[in-house]
């Protein structure tokens, strides 16, 4: 068993949803989470505010952040307990960030460090 | 116009003994046994907070609903103030979504979800009567937590001190909190003695309700009301229904029955003998027999079913001279066999004056083993009374009955034990 952190980005146009498409669209993702939790391979999820601040460098910097592209716009993550990528990647297909063009899903397995 | 606050009480505590207890059962599936006070306390807000607000803005069109809605909003408060806090156990597959603010509000309306919260409640009802649990603490809880009774309450009904109950809740919610019982049916192979266990409590609770230790009311339909409700559930789920619990609804329809022709206009006892019979709820009795055949499979013979056959014989009498009271002595015999206790053979004792007369009564009444464990309870001494009164031995019966008077709480009993004794002086 594997940790793989998914990480959601894009999907800015659900910005100017109505409150009822904008809830319609919730739900989808609570059913997407739902059925890996009754499947015990959720972990854990947050969803992240638009908005944040970055510190950079030795001088540690803090600036309004994190500056990107709308499509590189940082969303929520989550977290999944499955025994390789490709269950992982399967996971990630079925993110509802992907209905929207611009919307990508990162997933990266989370490491040990072994020192 | 806001409503008057006291139509305000007396609904909401009619949705106290409603729907508190469905709103403990869920609570304490999400929060766990071990934190069994965190229910308690999230429903202890709601209904405050019921108080407060329909007092000013009336009762709202959904009652339920808004408690409902309530306790779930202040269950996520606490939730998300808790978030990083080991008191909550949010491992399983179902919990670990209220730990994600993307799941948090579906996974808490989950919970609620109407066509489960009976489970839930009887769940709730079994891990209360959990076997490492004593039986009177089992009761105690039950009583306390789910149908909402005062300390004070249940102290009369167990015929036993308020301190005492309030060690037996301590005890039972320390267990609760080193083992963290799990809401669950218990397995096949103990449903039987589980299920035993929770109709003892709802018949006590029903006992509480139909001879009610408060003070002013004798009969607390309410009470009745809820015994009658908590045993419906186990009447339709699958897992509980063994022939012990249609008895005990069989019981309590035949008892009920006799609600409207116990008390006069004015709240005074009538004795069975007075009672107008006509008065008797017909449909009540049906039930009870529709229960009774229910009752009548496999080759069980409870305490519940001999007292429900007792209760239908005085039920299908058409008058009080009428009564089979030799075949009611025969079920009361029978019942000293399988569930003996002093005060089942104190109602023996009644049956018998009836058959056998006064003297027979008064011979079987000192007879009685654990005698002393009736050394509280009123009913000891007003049959006393009683028989004495029937031997022409006043001065005995008033001595008996003045005893009675001062160990009832309730008014209704005193003021029926006082018209005994101003008869007797006439």
């Amino acid at each position: 068993m594997k940790e793989y952190l998914l990480l959601f980005r894009g999907g800015n146009e659900r910005l100017n949803f109505s409150p009822n498409d904008m809830q319609e669209h919730m739900q989808r993702w609570a059913q997407w989470m739902s059925e890996l939790g009754k499947q015990g391979k959720f972990a854990g999820a947050q969803p992240l505010v638009k908005t944040g601040r970055v510190v950079r460098g030795a001088k540690k910097i803090v600036s309004d952040g994190p500056f990107m592209e709308g499509k590189e716009m940082l969303g929520g993550y989550l977290v999944c307990k499955v025994d390789n990528y490709d269950e992982a990647l399967d996971i990630a297909k079925d993110c509802p960030i992907l209905e929207f063009e611009d919307g990508a899903v990162e997933v990266r397995e989370i490491g040990e460090m072994r020192m | 116009m806001p409503p008057h606050p006291y139509q305000v009480t007396k609904l909401t505590e009619h949705l106290f003994r409603t729907e508190a207890k469905k709103m403990i059962a869920v609570l304490t599936k999400i929060f766990g046994t071990e934190n069994l006070q965190t229910a308690e306390d999230v429903v202890q807000d709601t209904l405050l907070s019921a108080l407060d607000v329909w007092k000013l803005k009336g009762i709202p069109d959904n009652p339920s609903g808004w408690l409902f809605r309530v306790a779930k909003n202040k269950a996520i408060d606490i939730i998300r103030r808790n978030k990083h806090s080991l008191q909550y156990d949010f491992t399983d597959n179902e919990k670990i979504l209220l730990t994600s603010e993307y799941t948090l509000t579906s996974a808490m309306d989950n919970f609620w979800q109407e066509k489960i919260i009976n489970d839930d409640l009887l769940r709730m009802m079994f891990a209360c009567c959990h076997p490492e649990i004593s039986e009177e603490n089992q009761i105690t809880l039950i009583l306390k937590t789910l149908c909402g009774f005062s300390t004070v309450e249940i102290a009369r009904a167990f015929l036993t001190s308020e301190e005492t109950v309030s060690k037996r809740l301590y005890r039972t919610k320390e267990f609760f909190r080193q083992h963290k019982i799990k809401l669950e049916f218990p397995a096949a192979d103990d449903i039987k003695t589980r299920t035993d266990a929770v109709l003892n409590a709802v018949y006590l609770l029903f006992n509480e309700g139909y001879n009610s230790t408060n003070a002013e009311e004798l009969i607390r339909k309410d009470v009745i009301e809820e015994a009658m409700i908590l045993c419906k559930l186990l009447t339709e789920n699958s897992h509980t229904q063994i022939p012990e619990v249609f008895a005990l609804m069989a019981l309590m329809c035949f008892h009920s029955s006799r609600n409207e022709s116990r008390l006069t206009a004015e709240g005074e006892i009538i004795l069975l003998p007075m009672q107008n019979r006509s008065k008797w709820n017909t449909a009540l009795i049906e039930k009870g027999n529709a229960y009774m055949n229910k009752a009548a499979f496999g080759d069980v013979l409870s305490a519940y079913h001999l007292e429900a056959a007792i209760a239908f014989e005085h039920c299908s009498a058409t008058n009080f001279e009428m009564t089979n009271w030799k075949i009611i002595l025969q079920y009361y015999e029978w019942l000293m066999q399988i569930a003996p206790s002093p005060v089942t053979a104190l109602n023996k004792v009644i049956v018998l004056m009836q058959v056998n007369g006064a003297q027979a009564a008064l011979l079987e009444l000192q007879e009685i083993k654990d005698l002393k464990k009736l050394g509280r309870y009123y009913l000891y001494y007003s049959l006393l009374g009683e028989i004495h009164l029937r031997l022409n031995n006043k001065e005995a019966a008033k001595e008996n009955f003045d005893i009675a008077i001062n160990l009832t709480q309730s008014q209704v009993e005193k003021k029926m034990l006082k018209n005994k004794i101003v008869e007797l002086l006439n």
